[in-house]
């Protein structure tokens, strides 16, 4: 091919280089107002008196909403109820369950008008009993957020065989038991979300936010709160700054922007702060769980148990209760041998912002588990942890293998995989590395991670709109939405192999709903075997058209079509895509439907091997090597994918050794700013070695499998595994801070000494 | 407050109230949208502008202290339809994912440059994108952008 499998270079860079992207924020529209959220300080409290007398009577107010006022639009929807307690969240409460949870929404001719009359808004609160933890939701006698569930655990989720679990344990040469806890963390995007509506009377809404996919936020907001018909709502997103999961989902403002426009009858933009963000995005992780291996006396696994705890956050976020469960509970035991499986997991209301899907939603959650206990057991039974996953990985002739928990693992080459990272990774020259670090008085460790993805799972179509101007120039509109992964660029490369035609004669149109209404977005590392899935259908069909096109206009029953030319066999008679566009205007035009009977995702994998040094005086860590071979199947742009693993392995990172929502006495968020909350910076992070040895997937026209989420589930086993043998094996949890890690450090000091 | 500065090589006088920050002048006022606002305690680097040649965080600054200075914001780097070397080897290094960090990104590369030409080790240069948040690249590129960014600067 000439275009897949290269490099190719991304074709958004230039106007993003130059300043030319246009973020939600960016948008300037002729009497445009602002509006601004007022949100509780408070995690648990009735708003028992509301006062916008003062607020709405300052200069330049335009209105003022509270509750009652939009008491007749409908809460965020939450699409996967596995609870039979609904916990709708209104655009705006009167009860807040959260730091953050919205009071009222002001519109202003100005930003600082509208703040200023947020801050005059008098609110007489009565305070409810906060809760801050699971721990404390489920404690005997806490007071349920939810009054009418009884009790804050909503749910338990379970799959597999408990009983097989139970007897292979009991039976077991040796049990590895360990309680994980997964700590809360912000997705962060760079850009904070926004918002910017129109009305008009006979078009309807025009919402211009960031999102994941146009058509599925505009069949929520629509149908289930704004309940109107969703032809009267367009959604456009433009550039989007990061969404990480996050901004698949629909915020009170984005409906309480398109109702003031209405009322207004003139724009309205909300722009967020960071505050707003660390307050009201949803977060993610935020679990705890008691995980149990059993293994014989060769280390070969016997059983996987593991019961975890949730955190759903204050209300059941659009995905939230399926994070743990049907989305990433499922992949728990990873791609080893394991004869008997159950994972149980209980859905728990806190007085928190509600958590949902980030980055990978559910399956680093599962990897982490998995391969913390993986470690644990080999330092146990005196394995190195190369050989015990080398003895439990599945071989390529156990392959398809149902796991136990409802999914089956298709293709692959896992111990190829794990054997060609541990060469990488230079494993022979650990001790001596080790050993020159000693030398300096610093303890050295390494961990490893063997991951799964399931990439791409749930949905069975994919659309792509496509289009041939009279120049011939091709134009294809997705349903999916890049939200920085460069999906123009891999697209562009689909489309010129499949047409043969060059790269700059294609584009590649996303996020407008009156452009194409179908699609499922960009979520679980699904755009490439999906949306690419879509324009290969979408190609094929106009090549078919404009066969059908050229046969009457060459007076020709077989036609050929080769590098954008159609011609009739046997003769020297042609005619080109643009010439065939410019005669039949719209004739070759149409949509393309990539579907494929039942849900199929693609089971990226690989190895992560990281090493990490940690200087015992002071608890400072750093990632000293870190080596990656994967699995993606055939790569369409190797550039592309090597920079998703990069930021991947960034945000695992930050996980593993800074980042750390906390919330407080009061459910108090203590972590609302960057000056709280750390990300990591450009030194704090490794030099990435990344190969790949790709199995074709089995499931796509192109053999791709998913890779927006592998770095990221791979780096924080893989990081707290080596930090946890650079501590002798001593069990920490994360972010392994530094005072964690010097207190830690103290005590094996001591204990040695002594 | 009437205020003279030269802002991507053209010379302007402004009426600009004086609370106004440049970030915010940039943005709303002169459609330079270009400059980006990621946090609200001066800490992302996404509004970065270079002040007579200075990399500064346009969100700390008051728009009327600029009078008689020169700025330059991302819009203002390329010229002749040509990426400036900074921008051109951010692409050629797939140094920008979402895009959103990366005007502050590049204006934060050619302070590194001014400081060090062509010479800085990809560890000056990680330590010195302290005050430059980017949450999709892992950062290894926006290094070995700036690295040769810088280089290809020096030798221009």
């Amino acid at each position: 091919m000439k275009f897949g499998g290269h490099s190719v270079k991304r074709i958004e860079d230039e106007r993003l280089l130059t300043g030319q992207g246009r973020y939600t924020d960016d948008i300037q529209l002729p009497g445009m107002a602002y509006g601004v959220t007022l949100r509780s300080p408070y995690g648990h409290a009735r708003v028992a008196a509301i006062d916008t007398a003062a607020a709405r009577a300052m200069p330049g107010v335009l209105a003022v909403y509270t509750a009652a006022d939009v008491a007749s639009y409908g809460g965020i929807p939450c699409i996967v109820p596995l609870s039979k307690v609904p916990t709708p969240r209104p655009l705006l409460v009167d009860t807040v369950r959260f730091v953050g949870d919205g009071i009222a929404f002001v519109v202003a001719e100005t930003r600082e008008a509208a703040r200023a009359a947020a801050d005059a808004i008098e609110v007489d609160f009565d305070e409810l009993p906060a809760i801050a933890s699971i721990d404390e939701a489920i404690a005997d006698g806490a007071p349920p957020i939810w009054p009418e569930a009884g009790s804050n655990d909503l749910f338990l989720w379970s799959k597999g065989d408990a009983a097989a679990v139970d007897a292979a344990i009991a039976g077991a040469a040796h049990v590895t038991r360990l309680r994980i806890v997964q700590n809360r963390v912000a997705p962060t995007s760079m850009e904070v979300r926004a918002a910017v509506a129109e009305w008009d009377a006979d078009a309807g809404f025009t919402l211009h936010a960031g999102s994941q996919g146009v058509a599925g936020m505009r069949a929520q907001l629509a149908n289930a709160i704004l309940k109107i018909a969703p032809e009267q709502v367009r959604v456009v997103t433009g550039d989007v700054g990061g969404g990480f999961g996050m901004k698949s989902f629909v915020y009170a403002e984005y409906a309480l922007v398109m109702i003031a426009a209405r009322d207004l009858g003139r724009p309205v933009k909300w722009t967020g702060d960071r505050s707003d963000a660390f307050q009201t995005d949803t977060h993610g992780r935020a679990m705890v769980t008691d995980g149990t291996l059993a293994l014989d006396a060769d280390g070969k696994f016997l059983a996987l148990k593991a019961e975890t705890w949730s955190d759903l956050g204050a209300y059941q976020s659009t995905f939230g209760p399926a994070i743990q469960t049907m989305a990433g509970g499922t992949i728990i035991g990873g791609v080893y041998r394991i004869p008997a499986i159950h994972n149980a997991v209980h859905g728990v209301i806190t007085n928190t912002a509600p958590v949902d899907a980030y980055r990978g939603a559910g399956r680093p959650e599962s990897a982490y588990t998995m391969e913390r206990l993986v470690e644990a057991a080999a330092r146990e039974v005196g394995l190195p942890v190369d050989e015990i996953r080398r003895r439990n990985l599945l071989r390529p002739d156990e392959l398809p293998h149902a796991n136990g928990l409802g999914l089956t693992f298709d293709v692959g080459n896992y111990p190829a995989v794990l054997d060609k990272a541990v060469q990488q990774s230079d494993w022979a020259g650990f001790a001596a590395r080790k050993a020159e670090a000693a030398r300096r008085g610093r303890r050295y460790g390494r961990g490893l991670c063997y991951y799964v993805e399931i990439a791409g799972g749930g949905g069975t179509e994919e659309f792509a709109d496509i289009r041939v101007a009279a120049d011939g120039r091709v134009e294809a509109a997705v349903g999916t939405q890049s939200n920085g992964q460069g999906h123009e660029t891999a697209y562009s490369q689909v489309l010129a192999d499949k047409l043969g035609i060059d790269i700059e004669r294609i584009s590649i149109v996303q996020g407008d709903t009156v452009r194409l209404d179908q699609g499922h977005g960009t979520g679980g590392s699904r755009s490439l075997v999906w949306g690419g899935g879509a324009c290969l259908v979408a190609a094929d069909e106009l090549i078919e058209r404009g066969k059908a096109l050229a046969a009457t206009d060459l007076d020709a029953t077989d036609i050929d079509y080769e590098e954008g030319v159609f011609r009739a066999r046997g003769t020297n008679r042609s005619t080109s895509l643009a010439e065939l566009a410019a005669k039949h205007p719209q004739a070759l035009d149409g949509r393309g439907r990539y579907t494929i009977p039942k849900p199929s995702p693609s089971w990226p994998n690989g190895c992560h091997v990281a090493e990490v040094e940690l200087d015992p005086a002071t608890g400072m860590v750093k990632v000293a090597r870190y080596s990656i071979v994967d699995d993606f199947g055939v790569l369409m742009n190797p550039m592309l994918v090597e920079g998703q693993v990069h930021g991947g392995v960034a945000q695992g990172l930050g996980q593993v050794l800074l980042e750390n929502i906390v919330y407080g006495e009061g459910a108090q968020l203590l972590t609302g700013s960057f000056m709280d909350y750390g990300i990591p910076r450009a030194d704090d992070m490794p030099h990435i070695e990344f190969d790949t040895l790709g199995t074709p997937s089995p499931n796509n026209p192109l053999g791709a499998k998913g890779c927006g989420e592998a770095g990221t589930i791979g780096a924080m086993p893989s990081i707290m595994n080596a930090i946890i043998d650079a501590l002798d094996g001593t069990q920490i949890e994360m972010p392994a801070t530094p005072e964690k890690l010097w207190r830690v450090c103290r005590e094996l000091a001591v204990s040695r000494a002594a | 407050m009437q205020t003279r500065l030269t802002l991507n090589g053209t010379a302007r006088e402004l009426d600009i109230a004086p609370a106004t920050l440049l970030v915010d002048l940039l943005r709303d006022d002169l459609a330079l949208t270009g400059t980006h606002v990621g946090c609200d305690t001066s800490q992302c680097g996404a509004c970065n502008v270079l002040i007579d040649g200075v990399a500064v965080k346009s969100c700390t600054v008051l728009a009327v202290q600029l009078d008689g200075a020169e700025i330059t914001t991302i819009e203002g780097l390329a010229s002749d339809g040509a990426l400036h070397p900074m921008q051109a080897a951010f692409k050629e290094h797939h140094g920008l994912q979402c895009g959103f960090c990366t005007p502050g990104m590049v204006i934060a590369g050619l302070d590194i440059a001014r400081r060090h030409g062509g010479s800085a080790s990809r560890e000056t240069i990680a330590h010195e994108l302290e005050g430059n948040l980017c949450r999709c690249t892992g950062y290894q590129n926006i290094v070995s952008a700036i690295e040769a960014g810088s280089k290809a600067m020096q030798d221009a």
